[in-house]
């Protein structure tokens, strides 16, 4: 049950993906990919992170891709690719290149695979995340505070209107 | 239980889907999301990772990845805006300016 759970939902993901590369117009690959990432939530419910699955949902699916589907809207494109491609021949190498790179991160996957039992969960689940959260990791749980401030006042400079 | 090694192959497929998607586009929108396709497969390999070995670690460093990302996207499409906004088109085969 488990095995066809993930054996569907991971057909699902990687046919997202290959449409999101594929598709010309960008509005139908950002709709793509957020099919993508709540497949990607669904694994984490899988391997029992409750908590990142609601995240990924929340902060990925929900803000990030109105973000992008904003800025697609904003911008207008879909008239960029439209034209002849002036490298094709150089683009095509990517191919093989990519089927390179899966190779060698298929290597090491199957080589450096850890046999022996698997040990339980933490327990708590959301709980031992917080506990970890603000204990081991609260400098850099008030650093991504500052990062996210620092980007948000960064992005509001860039994309003020200059007046010239 | 499903083995970990599932979950690490097929981050690998889709990180080198996100590879491919980033060298072929030429909207830079849609390499943009090329790269949070190979940010979220590096965080399902980190989660499988954390259950494999049975700490919550790796879903500490996921957290702070989407963070992390948040911003990246924000100030990415800020950027974007900027360049459309100064040269009316939106390829980067245009943006040529620091090539060497």
């Amino acid at each position: 049950m488990a095995a066809a759970t993930f054996i569907i939902v991971a057909l699902i993901a990687v046919g997202s993906a290959l449409a999101l590369i594929l598709k010309r117009n960008p509005i139908h690959g950002a709709l793509f990919l957020v099919i993508n990432l709540a497949c990607v939530a669904v694994l984490y419910l899988t391997l029992g992170a409750e908590f990142l699955a609601a995240a990924q949902v929340i902060v990925y699916a929900g803000a990030i891709m109105v973000l992008f589907v904003f800025a697609i809207m904003v911008l207008i494109p879909g008239k960029e690719e439209t034209g002849p491609d002036p490298r094709r021949a150089v683009r095509l190498l990517a191919l093989p290149v990519g089927i390179a790179l899966f190779v060698q991160l298929a290597i090491i996957v199957v080589g450096r695979r850890v046999d022996g039992p698997v040990p339980p969960a933490p327990p708590g689940g959301v709980e031992s995340l917080g506990r970890l959260l603000f204990t081991d990791y609260l400098f850099p749980f008030e650093l991504t505070s500052v990062l996210l401030l620092a980007a948000m006042v960064g992005v509001l400079v860039m994309a003020r209107r200059r007046p010239s | 239980m499903i083995p970990e090694a599932w979950y690490t192959t097929l981050s690998a497929v889709l990180f080198s889907i996100g590879v491919v998607g980033v060298v072929v586009r030429r909207n830079p929108l849609v390499i943009f999301m090329s790269i949070e396709l190979m940010l979220n497969a590096a965080n399902l390999s980190l989660v499988a990772f954390g259950r494999r070995y049975g700490s919550a670690e790796g879903q500490a460093l996921v957290f702070f990845v989407m963070a992390v990302a948040a911003a990246e996207v924000a100030v990415g499409l800020a950027i974007i805006v900027a360049i459309f906004r100064a040269r009316r088109r939106l390829s980067v085969d245009d943006l040529s300016l620091m090539r060497w």
